[in-house]
C-alpha cells in the first residue's frame, strides 16, 4: 500500500475501452478521498470473484481476497464476522452474483451484513469469451445461445430489495460523479449495499448507446419508502427498452448482521476454566 | 470382566435417546464405565430408535448382541430384540402397549394416571423398572433424574415412586467401588471440546447428520465460550465463509457429512491454494448420495485425502473414540494453524453420536497458539518463499501492509502469475509445506498398537472400528494396530507397527478396504479383510465370528 495512488504494479489486462477502468477509477477514487478524511486503508478489504471485474483485486494496492467464481459474498461475510470495523468491498460480476452465486447474493441481503456489494453488470461473460449472463435481455446471442436466449433477464435490484437488502442503488460508468457519489454513500451505509454497475463489455457487449440515450438520474424519490422504491426499480425489466433510473432506490438503517457478533475472544486461561466449569456439571 | 448390557426400545420422538443418557449415569453411579449406542430412522416420529447401553469394570467403545435388560416401550421393541436376551435376561415393559409371555409388565398407564404425569414420564417409568430390577435405590435415581431431566421432576419422581411400589429385584447389579462420576459424552460433543481447547473461536455449518449435533452444542454453549456460531445458507457458504474468517484473523471449525463436504470441496481447493487453515469434522454416513441418513460407514477416507482440484497438503485424522476425538481434534487444529493447511477429523456416526463416560484429564490444555506471525520488518508478502514453506501470517488491518489472499497462481505477495517459474515455484513451496507438516506429525504417536507385541495375527483397522477390534483381540490374543492419522498416511510407523506380524487383517466398515488399499500402495501386505457395509457397527459377537473365520 503506498497510501498514494493505491494501484499496484500488476500489469493491467483489460481491453481498452472496457466499463471496469471507470468502476476502479471510481473506486480508487472514493477511497483516496475517504481516506484523506481520515478511513485507515487498512481497514479496507476488497473481495472479488472470478471474471474480468476480479481483476481489480490484483490492480489496487489494497488488502484482499481473490475469491472464486460466486462466491464473494461469503467470504465478505466471513471477513466481516471476524472483524466487523474492517470496510470490506465486494467487487462481483453479473455472472459471477447473480447467476454462480445467486444464494449468497440473496443471503447476504437477508442478513443485512454490512458488506458494500459493487456489481460489475455488463450482461455478458467477457472471460470465458462471451455468453449469455441472468442479466442478458431476452434473445440475446451469446456463443452457448447462438439463435438467442429463450428466457428472460431478471432484474436484479428487484430481487436484492425483495431480499432484505437495505440500500439499494443502480450506477452507470459512463457517469463517474454519480458513480464516485454512489459508492461513497454505499461505503457510508451501515448494512448490505448493492450498487448494480452498468457498465459496457468492449468486445462482447457494447449497449452503451441505448443506456446514453435511457439512463436518467432519479430525482425526487425518496429512499426510504420501499413501495416507491420497489415501482421505480420495475420501470426497467433489463428485457425491454425503457427509462433506465439511476441512483439510491432504497436506503433504510436496520441492525446488521455482524455487530451481534461483535465479541472479544476468551485468553487462554478464560478459555480454560470455561471448559472446567462446563466439565464439572455447571 | 463384569459386564452388563441393556437395550431400551420404543418409537422415535418418544426421548429414548435421552432415557439411554440416564441409564448410562445410573450405571456410572453403580461404578462402571458406560457405552451408549443409539440406533435410530431418519424421521421424527415414528419408526423403531432403541439404544444399546454397555456397563463394564473397564472402559468400552463397542456393544453386545446379547442384554442382560431388555426394556421395552413397545411391542415392536419385543419382537425386534426379544432374542438378544441372555438365559437369564430380564424382560421389561410397558404392559399397556405391549402383550407378551413373559418378562415383567409394568403398570405405567396406571402409575400415570394416578400422579398425573405427563406421557414423557413414561420413560421414567420403565428406567424406575429396571432401577428396581437391577437393585439400584431410589435415591440413586432421585440423585440422577434430579441432575439429569431437572424439568418435571416431581412428575417423573412420582411415577418413578409408583413403580418402585410395586417392583422387585430380579437381577442385581452389583457396585464396583472406586470409580469416579464422569460426564458422559457422545463423540460430537468430545470434538467440541477438543476445538474448544484449541482455541476455536468460529464454527460454521449447515446441519446434517451425523454432525448436527456438534453444531447444536457448540451453539448452545456459545455464549459460555464466546464463540461465533453461524448456520449460512448451505456448505458452499459455510466453507467460503469459514475461509473469510480466518483470513480475518479467526480460528474456525465445519461440521459436514459426504454430501455436505461435496459441496464444500471447492472452497477445500480454495484453502489448498491460498494457505488458508480450517478444520473439517467430516463425519460418514453410507452413501452413495442421501445413502442412510442415521447409521455408519467408513467410505469417506479416499474422499478426504483425495477432494479439491489440483495438489496440496492437508491433514486427516480419524480418532477411534470420545477420548482420542477430544484429543486429536485439538491436534488438527493445531496444525491447521501452524501450517496454514485444511485439516480433516474424520468421524462416522457410531463414534459422533455413540456416547461414553469421559475423564476430563483428557481434555489438551489451552495454550495460546498460532501461526508464525509476520515480525514486522520489510513490507509484507502473504506468500513470501520460506525455507519449510509456511509464509508469515497477518490478518488486516496492519498499517502500510497490504494482505492479499489470491485463488490463482500467485506471487509472493499475492499477486496473480502465469510465469512458468513462478508457477512452478509455488507448487514446490506448497509441497514443502506439506513435507514439513509430514515432519511433524511423524513424531506423534500415529499408528497406535494394542495387544503382544509378538502376536503375529494384527487386525488392522480405523476409527470407530478400533475398540471393537481391540475387544476381540484380546480374546484371541491378537496385536490391533490403528493409524490415527491418516494423511500425511504414516507408512514408516505403520510399517514398524507391523513388523513381526504373519497375518495382517483388515476390518473396516466399508466394502473396498479403503485402509488397505492405502497400505498396499505404500507395499504394505494386507492378507485378510473383513467388511462391514449395513450400515450398523461391529458387535462384539458379529466381530468375534468374522475374526475366527478370518484367522484360520
Amino acid at each position: 500500500m503506498t497510501g498514494t495512488t493505491l494501484v499496484t504494479d500488476a500489469q493491467n489486462t483489460w481491453c481498452p475501452g472496457c466499463g471496469n477502468f471507470s468502476i476502479q477509477h471510481a473506486l480508487r477514487a472514493v477511497l483516496l478521498e475517504m481516506a484523506s478524511e481520515g478511513l485507515p486503508l487498512e481497514q479496507v478489504v476488497l473481495v472479488t470473484g472470478i471474471g474480468c471485474h476480479a481483476k481489480m483485486a490484483d490492480y489496487l494496492d489494497v488488502n484482499s481476497f481473490y475469491a472464486i467464481h460466486g462466491r464473494v459474498m461469503p467470504v465478505a461475510t466471513g471477513i466481516a464476522l471476524a472483524n466487523p470495523d474492517l470496510t470490506v468491498i465486494c467487487c462481483a460480476g453479473d455472472g459471477d452474483a447473480y447467476a454462480e452465486g445467486l444464494d449468497h447474493l440473496i443471503f447476504a441481503a437477508k442478513r443485512n451484513i454490512n458488506l458494500t456489494v459493487i456489481i460489475h453488470n455488463n450482461r455478458v461473460y467477457g472471460l470465458t469469451t462471451g455468453q449469455y449472463t441472468p442479466t442478458s435481455p431476452l434473445g440475446f446471442r451469446g456463443r452457448s445461445t447462438p439463435k438467442g436466449t429463450v428466457e428472460k433477464a431478471f432484474n436484479p435490484l428487484e430481487l436484492v430489495l425483495a431480499s432484505g437488502g437495505t440500500h439499494v442503488a443502480r450506477g452507470y460508468t459512463r457517469k463517474q460523479p454519480m458513480l464516485k457519489a454512489l459508492i461513497r454513500e454505499a461505503i457510508r451505509h451501515r448494512g448490505f449495499s448493492f450498487i448494480d454497475v452498468l457498465q459496457i463489455c468492449a468486445t462482447y457487449n457494447d449497449p452503451h448507446e441505448a443506456y446514453d440515450r435511457l439512463a436518467y438520474p432519479l430525482t425526487g424519490h425518496n429512499p426510504g419508502d420501499f413501495d416507491a422504491a420497489c415501482r421505480k426499480i420495475r420501470e426497467w425489466d433489463y428485457n425491454r427498452e425503457a427509462p433506465i433510473a439511476l441512483g439510491t432506490f432504497y436506503s433504510v438503517e436496520e441492525p446488521s448482521f455482524e455487530e451481534r457478533f461483535r465479541l472479544t475472544p476468551q485468553s487462554p486461561a478464560e478459555r480454560e476454566a470455561a471448559i472446567r466449569s462446563h466439565l464439572e456439571g455447571n | 470382566m463384569t459386564e452388563y448390557s441393556v437395550l431400551i426400545g420404543g418409537r422415535a420422538g418418544e426421548g429414548l435417546n435421552r432415557a439411554g443418557m440416564v441409564l448410562c449415569h445410573l450405571l456410572q453411579e453403580r461404578g462402571y464405565h458406560v457405552y451408549l449406542y443409539y440406533d435410530y430412522p431418519s424421521l421424527i416420529r415414528g419408526g423403531h430408535n432403541f439404544s444399546i447401553i454397555r456397563a463394564s469394570e473397564r472402559p468400552v467403545f463397542a456393544h453386545r448382541d446379547r442384554v442382560d435388560f431388555l426394556l421395552a416401550m413397545n411391542q415392536e421393541t419385543v419382537e425386534r430384540h426379544r432374542g438378544r436376551l441372555t438365559e437369564d435376561g430380564v424382560l421389561l415393559y410397558d404392559d399397556y402397549a405391549v402383550h407378551t409371555e413373559g418378562g415383567v409388565g409394568l403398570p405405567l398407564e396406571r402409575i400415570l394416571k394416578e400422579v398425573q404425569a405427563p406421557e414423557i414420564a413414561r420413560n421414567t417409568g420403565i428406567i424406575a423398572g429396571f432401577c428396581c430390577a437391577a437393585g439400584i435405590p431410589m435415591e440413586t435415581l432421585e440423585q440422577v433424574l434430579r441432575r439429569e431431566i431437572p424439568r418435571g421432576i416431581e412428575a417423573n419422581l412420582a411415577v418413578a415412586r409408583g413403580v418402585y411400589a410395586v417392583g422387585n429385584t430380579l437381577r442385581q447389579i452389583p457396585v464396583i467401588p472406586g470409580k469416579r462420576r464422569h460426564p458422559i459424552l457422545t463423540g460430537n460433543e468430545a470434538t467440541g471440546f477438543g476445538l474448544l481447547a484449541a482455541g476455536l473461536s468460529s464454527f460454521i455449518a449447515y446441519p446434517m447428520t451425523p454432525t448436527s449435533n456438534l453444531l447444536h452444542f457448540l451453539a448452545a454453549h456459545a455464549d459460555r465460550y464466546r464463540l461465533k456460531v453461524v448456520h449460512p445458507e448451505n456448505e458452499i457458504g459455510v466453507m467460503l465463509m469459514a475461509l473469510g474468517a480466518a483470513c480475518g484473523g479467526e480460528r474456525v471449525a465445519v461440521g459436514t457429512s459426504g454430501g455436505g463436504f461435496c459441496l464444500m470441496t471447492e472452497g477445500l481447493s480454495l484453502a489448498g491454494m491460498a494457505e488458508i487453515p480450517v478444520v473439517i469434522v467430516l463425519g460418514q454416513r453410507p452413501g452413495p448420495s442421501t445413502g442412510l441418513p442415521t447409521y455408519s460407514c467408513q467410505t469417506e477416507l479416499h474422499f478426504a485425502i483425495s477432494a479439491g482440484q489440483g495438489e496440496f497438503p492437508r491433514l486427516v485424522v480419524a480418532p477411534a473414540n470420545p477420548a482420542q476425538a477430544c484429543r486429536w481434534s485439538a491436534t488438527a487444529l493445531h496444525l491447521a494453524w501452524k501450517y496454514q493447511v485444511p485439516a480433516f477429523v474424520l468421524v462416522d456416526k457410531n463414534m459422533a453420536e455413540g456416547a461414553a463416560d469421559f475423564d476430563p484429564g483428557g481434555v489438551p490444555a489451552v495454550a495460546p497458539a498460532g501461526p508464525v506471525r509476520w515480525d514486522g520488518t520489510g513490507t509484507y508478502q502473504r506468500y513470501a518463499d520460506t525455507g519449510d514453506g509456511i509464509s508469515p501470517w497477518l490478518a488486516p488491518p496492519s498499517p502500510g501492509q497490504t494482505v492479499k489472499v489470491n485463488s490463482y497462481t500467485h506471487d509472493e505477495r499475492g499477486i496473480s502469475t502465469e510465469d512458468p517459474a513462478l508457477t512452478a515455484r509455488l507448487q514446490e513451496k506448497l509441497q514443502r509445506k506439506g513435507a514439513a507438516l509430514a515432519a511433524e506429525v511423524a513424531t506423534m504417536q500415529t499408528v497406535l498398537s494394542t495387544g503382544p507385541a509378538d502376536a503375529r495375527t494384527v487386525l488392522l483397522t480405523w476409527g470407530s472400528c478400533t475398540d471393537p477390534c481391540i475387544e476381540v483381540a484380546g480374546m484371541r490374543g491378537l496385536r490391533v494396530v490403528q493409524p490415527v492419522v491418516l494423511w500425511p498416511f504414516p507408512a514408516e510407523a505403520l510399517r514398524a507397527a507391523l513388523s513381526g506380524s504373519g497375518q495382517v487383517v483388515a476390518v473396516e466398515q466399508n466394502v473396498t478396504a479403503q485402509l488397505a488399499r492405502l497400505a498396499t500402495a505404500e507395499g504394505i501386505a494386507v492378507h485378510g479383510r473383513i467388511l462391514k457395509y449395513d450400515g450398523r457397527p461391529f458387535s462384539l459377537e458379529d466381530l468375534e465370528e468374522r475374526v475366527r473365520e478370518a484367522v484360520a
